[in-house]
């Protein structure tokens, strides 16, 4: 195997582009590393993208936030303004491992490594976040729940690696939020993950919503009818009972050693009617 | 293959040694450099036993590639202490008989300094979630967090 750290985009998709080379990008390398020790991954080159500048840098832009696809969890948490517009995002990164894995962990990362429950993932389709992809054709920008396609697999061609994850400007009365429910209180894999983003006209009324679910399907669910339901309600219960109704019949997961398929469609539903409280209080303070 | 070239600053001075592609930081520390206080208990990120600091944050050394610390700062256990005299911590833990068999002791006094350094009055639920990475199978875990609440008042009346 070969390591690479290459200084500017350019030299990246070079190295990446080389299918001889076989070669996989390193972000925090939480997940590649440990596939790597379990046998599970065997890349004859790793190509690290931390040595490229842009890469590891929060910037606020005339759209919103370019946050680039190196920094990890941990810097995301210490800034100030992300964490007042998008706390929903925050805090699902913020739930990624422990202190040392958040120091490493990368929302490009969860998100290619394409997990079903990856815990950013439902948070950052909530807040309609896009991803900048660079590749031998040049740079495309797509929303990022067209990234994943099944458990492991993404739509990423050859040469192409994700160089920003971008979120739009945060809107007048909106809010966001993302709960996730695990048998312990830190350190366990999402049983199921719910993002909701919504905005308030001056009344009170929500406006727009995206609910998003995590670790209830093969990947990530934007669950329209879960937003339809909040869509012109002040989140009065019958609106809540609702949202955790259309929740439960979106979600498609399997049982496993976490839970049950039953479980998890009821848990789910459970989590939207808390998190669309708190994403509705957050939206209220930003009157 | 021929192994990388690695310079970087480690505990304070500059540091040089060769490695391979795949050799994690942890293997270089331990196995070429001979700071055998990381431990190795885990491998895979879930026990904290290989904690170190890079540019000042905490990580697991098992999770990072030797070769990605080129230019950068490395602070281990080895450099808590300062020549015979322990670092508060270290002194707590001792006090506190916050260790059993202590495996899992540097990557915890390691992760303690790091929050005290980030946040020198954490409450007890801040330290134990800062310390929810790091396992213990001994202690039980509530001397350890004595020791560290301990030492963070101690060093906050020093300061
Ligand atoms: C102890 C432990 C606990 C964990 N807990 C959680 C948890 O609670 N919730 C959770 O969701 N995850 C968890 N994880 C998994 C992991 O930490 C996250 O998925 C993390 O966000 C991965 O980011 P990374 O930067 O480390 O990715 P890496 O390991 O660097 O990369 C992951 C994959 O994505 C690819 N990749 C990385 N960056 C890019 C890019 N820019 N463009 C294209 N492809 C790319 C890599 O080639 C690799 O296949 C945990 C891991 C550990 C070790
Ligand atoms: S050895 Fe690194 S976390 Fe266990
Ligand atoms: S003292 Fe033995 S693992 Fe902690």
């Amino acid at each position: 195997m070969k390591y690479e750290a290459p200084s500017t985009i350019d030299d990246a998709i070079a190295l990446l582009a080389d299918a001889q080379a076989a070669a996989s990008v390193l972000s925090g390398g939480t997940d590649l590393l440990v596939r790597m020790r379990a046998d599970m991954a065997a890349p004859g080159a790793i190509v690290d993208i931390k040595r490229i500048p842009a890469l590891n840098e929060i910037t606020e832009t005339a759209d919103g936030w370019r946050i680039g696809a190196a920094v990890p969890s941990a810097v995301m948490s210490e800034h100030d303004g992300l964490a007042r517009d998008w706390p929903g995002v925050v805090e699902a990164a913020a739930l990624i491992g422990s202190t040392q894995v958040q120091g490493r962990a990368t929302l490009a990362g969860n998100l290619c490594n394409a997990s079903p429950a990856a815990d950013s993932v439902p948070a950052m389709v909530a807040a309609s976040a896009k991803v900048e992809i660079a590749g031998p054709g040049g740079t495309r920008t797509v929303p990022v729940e067209e990234i994943p396609t099944g458990p492991g697999k993404t739509s990423l061609a050859a040469g192409e690696f994700v160089t920003a994850i971008l979120l739009p400007k945060r809107a007048a009365l909106s809010g966001d939020a993302y709960l996730r429910f695990i048998p312990r209180t830190e350190m366990d894999i999402a049983v199921a993950g719910c993002g909701i983003a919504l905005s308030l006209d001056d009344t009170g009324t929500c406006q727009s919503a995206r609910v998003a679910l995590g670790a209830v399907g093969p990947t990530v669910i934007l669950a329209a009818d879960a937003a339809s339901a909040l869509i012109g309600t002040k989140l009065d219960d019958a609106a809540l009972e609702a949202l955790a109704a259309a929740c439960s019949a979106a979600a498609t997961p399997i049982d496993d050693k976490r839970g049950t398929a039953a479980y998890r469609k009821h848990v789910i539903g459970v989590l939207a009617k808390r998190a669309a409280k708190i994403a509705y209080a957050r939206a209220g303070e930003t009157a | 293959m021929s192994q990388i070239h690695v310079t970087t600053r480690l505990n304070g001075d500059e540091t040089e040694f060769l490695c391979d592609a795949q050799e994690t930081l942890l293997d270089v520390l331990r196995n070429r450099l001979g700071l055998t206080g990381a431990k190795e208990g885990c491998g895979t990120g879930d026990c904290g036993a290989c904690s170190v600091t890079v540019d000042g944050r905490l990580v697991c050394s098992c999770l990072m590639l030797g070769a990605e610390a080129v230019g950068r700062e490395i602070e281990t256990v080895e450099n808590m202490a300062d020549g015979e005299t322990l670092h508060p911590l270290q002194r707590k833990f001792l006090e506190h008989a916050a260790l059993q068999c202590g495996i899992c002791t540097p990557g915890i006094l390691v992760a303690a300094k790091s929050l005290l350094e980030q946040n020198p009055s954490p409450t007890e639920e801040e330290a134990r979630y800062w310390l929810a990475g790091n396992l213990c199978r001994c202690t039980g875990y509530d001397k350890i967090i004595r020791a560290v609440m301990d030492a963070a008042e101690e060093m906050r009346r020093a300061s």
